[in-house]
Formats: C-alpha cells, structure tokens, sequence
C-alpha cells in the first residue's frame, strides 16, 4: 500500500498503522508518541500526542479525514496523504495536547530521577510553548512505593497505561491498574498487592515520565552525569543484555537497551535490573548510542568524529581551505 | 629558504656620538616618570580603598536559602552540567520527615562543591539554576595557603540564617515575575501542612 506522509511516499504492508508507517520514513516525519509502545498490545490511542491529518482518504476515497486522527491506531489505506508537521493545524493541535497534558503534571524535573530521558520534556521543549496558563491547584497524591523497588509518583503520571500493558502482557498475573476515572484515575496497585514478578520492573522502562522510577537508583545522580554502556551477563531468566549506566567504575543502574525511538529492545528481569550493581557482574560491550541532541551525551565524546565529520563537509562546501594544505 | 613573508632584516647600526652619551635618552626617560607624578593614580589602596565594583560583579558563590531558612538547592545538576570549568560536583540524598524546615524540596544537596581554582566566574551556573539557588555575589575569593581550601563545601557556600546575603540586584525582572505566578508547585513556600488532597 502506497501512504505519502509529509511528502514522502512509502510503500507499507496491509495493516501498518501511519504511526509505523512514519517511522519507516525517520524521525523527521514520525509523530512523537507518548502513550503508543510497539512491543505492548493494544497501547495507544491515549494521549493524543501522535495526531495526524488526513487529507486524502485513499485512492477510492479521496475525502479527507474531517478531524485529526490518533496515527497510532490507525491503518494506512492505499493511496492515502498523510500531514505531520507540514500541517499548521496538526502543529497547533499538537500543543495543545502537550498543554493538556503538562496541566496537572507538577513540573518538578530538578527533583525527578527521570529528567534528562523524560519524554514528557522532550514533548514539551519540542512542542509546547514555553508558558502555562493554568492557574488552579494541580492535583497531588502521596508518593507510594509499588514493592520495595519501584517509587510511584502519581503527580507526574500522565495515564499513558503503558505500565498497565506491561503488567498484563510481560507479567503473569496482573497486580496494577488504574483506578477511578477522569482527573481522579491513578495507578495503583489494588489492596497494596506488591509487584514481586520476576519481570516487574519493566515497568520503569515504559514509563514515558519519572511517575515509575527505580528505587534503587533514587536520587544518586543525574542521568547525565552518569556513562551507558551496552552490556551483558548470563542471565536464566532473561537475555541479559542490558544497559549498564556508570558512574566511574560504580554501576548506578541497570536498565533495558533502547531504540531510537526510546522503546525497549528485550525487556529484562528484576534480578538483572536491581542485583547485579558491580563492574564484575558484567561484560561491557562497549558505549551506548545515544542520540546526539540528548543531554546523556552530553561531555561523552563518542560523537566527536561524527561532529568533525560535519563540520570537514560544511568546510568543503564554503570553500575554506584545510590549514595544511595552505600555499 | 624563506618560510614566510613577514620576517624582518635586522640592522646593525652603529650609534652617533649623541646617542653614545645617553644623555638625551636618560632626559627623555625622566620627562616620561615625572610625568606620571601629576596623572590620576593607577592604584587604589587596598583594602582602605575599595575599588568601585559594578552591581552584577561575578565573586565567590552563594548557596540561598529560602524565607524559612530552608536550603533552595535540590541537586539537580543543572550547575554542573552547565559548567564550563567542571568546578562543581555535588552529591543529592533524600529529606526525610521532620526535616521540612531545612530543605525545600524532597531531594537536597548533601554535599556540595565548587572548585575556586577551576571557576571562571562566569556565571552561567547561576542562569542554569532552576531553583533560584545559587547567585554570585561581590564578595571576593579569600586567599589561602593550600589548594585543597579552595574546594568550598556547603559550610562556606551556603549562607547563614542570621546573615543573609543580598542578590537582589541579580535577579532579572522576569524571574521575580514568573514566581509570582499561582499554580507552579515549586513556586510555593512550605508551611507546614501536609498533602490537603482527599482520598477519592
């Protein structure tokens, strides 16, 4: 099936969603999605964040779309055109998504354990405006701790119910939910039922923004401060490969490997994640490819080459002469 | 072989007999110090005399402390990330119950350390800081006699209850008027009084 987005043409199987179909087509195009994670059936559809317009149906039906469209739960038909960024209204739209959903959330990245890798911030540096015009109490809730290895802050949830997939689908037995509706719903754990399932602490990794964060980790440094390296160890329950995040030579935390687009590759057990905190109990591979524009990469020099590189080209193409090469 | 075109033939002059008396170039000389004796001075007395210092003078750093005395700093890291010297490090832990009155915000700075050797005075800390916690003031760096002193910690970065130190002058218009702004949770002073929200 033939989709344009933004332009661009792609040619996708029968059943691609136009988010899927985007991110074939790079970063450039793809909506950001807050709520929507591959690996997890049935996520999306939540926060709104990933709205496309449609301007042509398909080739049988060339009407456009009357609003915009979640492009995460939605297929691709033959010969549909689909607007991203290229559309003003999806832009605006866009922001006032990120409006909505910034309205409640408390703000308090200088505290948050999540900052630096927080899809929320990322959404909001990238689409919201720099102001608020909310002026009524946010809501507040007490900071719980699911099991003694997962804090919960219900303040900076945005009920993407990811965590919630994740329970269903990667755990056996269901022990966390979302309870009462509208502004009141929060996750919990019903009856303060402890997550003690061997791959419960996936949930940290799904969490779009610090509302699940790892206790082990709390507070003891700020994610650019700290090295990610790939690495891995024989491990009976998972594939134990891994994300190891160094400080020095002390490994701060342990983490799944993610792809570009912050989604986990293979998610990983509990004891991986919160047992193996020496040097020794890994094999480094190597650094992790972190995207250039993050603050994790930040004062890490993987990317110098890449960096010289760029600028060598742009040289050439002003025509500046190299110093040695000088008459 | 000539590497570039801007080297210079030296000559070797052979001097006049006027030049060899040394007579007019002393006289010359004299005429230049003497007329230094009726110019302004270069120099001030120090530490009589203070020289005039602009009001946004970059000096040694602050640590603030809010209206109740608590510590503003929640060891975010922004300071330090922002750094161009790489003179701070800081590690944060976590307030506990009862200590409401000493740190604003649930994580705070357990230690907190700026190189004064490594700093530039720059003052791009100070922009970076999101909690209004760390200012430059106009107090001068002390001399000391080891180079480990120059490593200041929270006791003499952080200033005291009964001494506050006056940064208003550094704070820019826009950022007294954002924390007028109702709604922003960091924006609120702790009182006392726990999480009012009801149960649903």
């Amino acid at each position: 099936m033939k989709v344009t987005i933004d332009g661009i043409e792609i040619d996708v199987p029968k059943g691609t969603t136009i988010l899927q179909a985007a991110r074939l087509i790079g970063p450039e195009v793809a909506p950001p999605a807050m709520c929507y994670y591959t690996k997890l059936k049935t996520s999306g559809g939540y926060c709104r964040t990933c709205i496309v317009k449609v301007t042509q149906g398909s080739t049988a039906n060339p009407n456009p779309m009357p609003k915009p469209v979640a492009s995460c739960r939605t297929e691709v038909m033959d010969g549909m055109v689909v607007q991203n960024y290229t559309s003003p209204e999806i832009v605006e739209a866009r922001k006032g998504v990120v409006e909505f959903l910034l309205m409640n959330h408390p703000l308090d990245c200088p505290v948050c354990d999540q900052a630096g890798e927080c899809k929320l911030q990322d959404l909001g540096y990238e689409n919201g405006s720099a102001k608020t015009r909310y002026e009524f109490k946010r809501r507040e809730y007490e900071v719980i701790d699911i099991g003694d290895k997962i804090k919960l802050h219900m303040t900076r949830c945005i009920l993407c119910y990811r965590c919630v997939k994740t329970a269903e689908q990667i755990t056996d037995g269901r022990v966390h939910g979302v309870m009462h509706r509208g502004d009141a719903a929060e996750i919990s754990t019903y009856i303060e039922n402890v997550i003690d399932n061997d791959f419960s602490g996936n949930v940290i990794d799904v969490c779009p923004v610090g509302a699940l964060t790892d206790k082990t980790f709390r507070f003891k440094q700020r994610v650019w401060f700290t090295k990610p390296v790939d690495a891995h160890r024989n491990c009976t329950k998972c594939s134990g490969k891994t994300r190891v995040w160094l400080k020095g030579e002390e490994v701060v935390r342990v983490t799944a490997r993610k792809d570009q687009w912050d989604e986990v590759e293979e998610f990983i057990c509990n004891s991986c994640r919160y047992d193996h905190k020496k040097t020794s109990d890994w094999v480094i591979e190597g650094p992790s490819q972190i995207q250039r524009n993050s603050v994790i990469s930040q004062n890490h020099y993987n990317h110098l080459n890449e960096l010289k590189l760029k600028v060598l080209k742009q040289q050439k193409a002003l025509g500046f002469i190299p110093i040695d090469k000088k008459p | 072989m000539q590497l570039t075109n801007r080297s210079k033939v030296v000559s070797n002059k052979v001097q006049s007999t006027t030049e060899k008396m040394y007579l007019p170039g002393i006289l010359k000389g004299m005429i230049i110090t003497g007329s230094h004796l009726f110019k302004r001075k270069a120099t001030v007395k120090y530490p009589d005399e203070l020289r005039p210092i602009a009001s946004v003078y970059r000096g040694q750093h602050v640590l603030k402390l809010d209206e109740n005395g608590a510590e503003r700093c929640t060891a975010c890291g922004l300071c330090a990330v922002s750094c161009p010297a790489e003179a701070i490090t800081m590690e944060s832990a976590e307030r506990k119950k009862g200590e409401e009155g000493l740190y604003r915000e649930e994580k705070y700075a357990s230690t907190y350390e700026i190189n004064m050797l490594r700093c530039i005075f720059c003052g791009l800390c100070e922009e970076a800081c999101p909690k209004e916690a760390i200012f430059l003031t106009d107090r001068i760096v002390d001399v000391e006699y080891e180079r480990e002193d120059f490593i200041y910690g929270k006791d003499k970065l952080v200033e005291k209850i009964n001494k506050r130190i006056d940064v208003s002058k550094r704070q820019t218009k826009e950022v007294a008027e954002f924390k007028k702004l109702p709604g922003l949770k960091h924006n609120e002073v702790w009182s006392g009084k726990q999480i009012n929200k009801e149960k649903h």
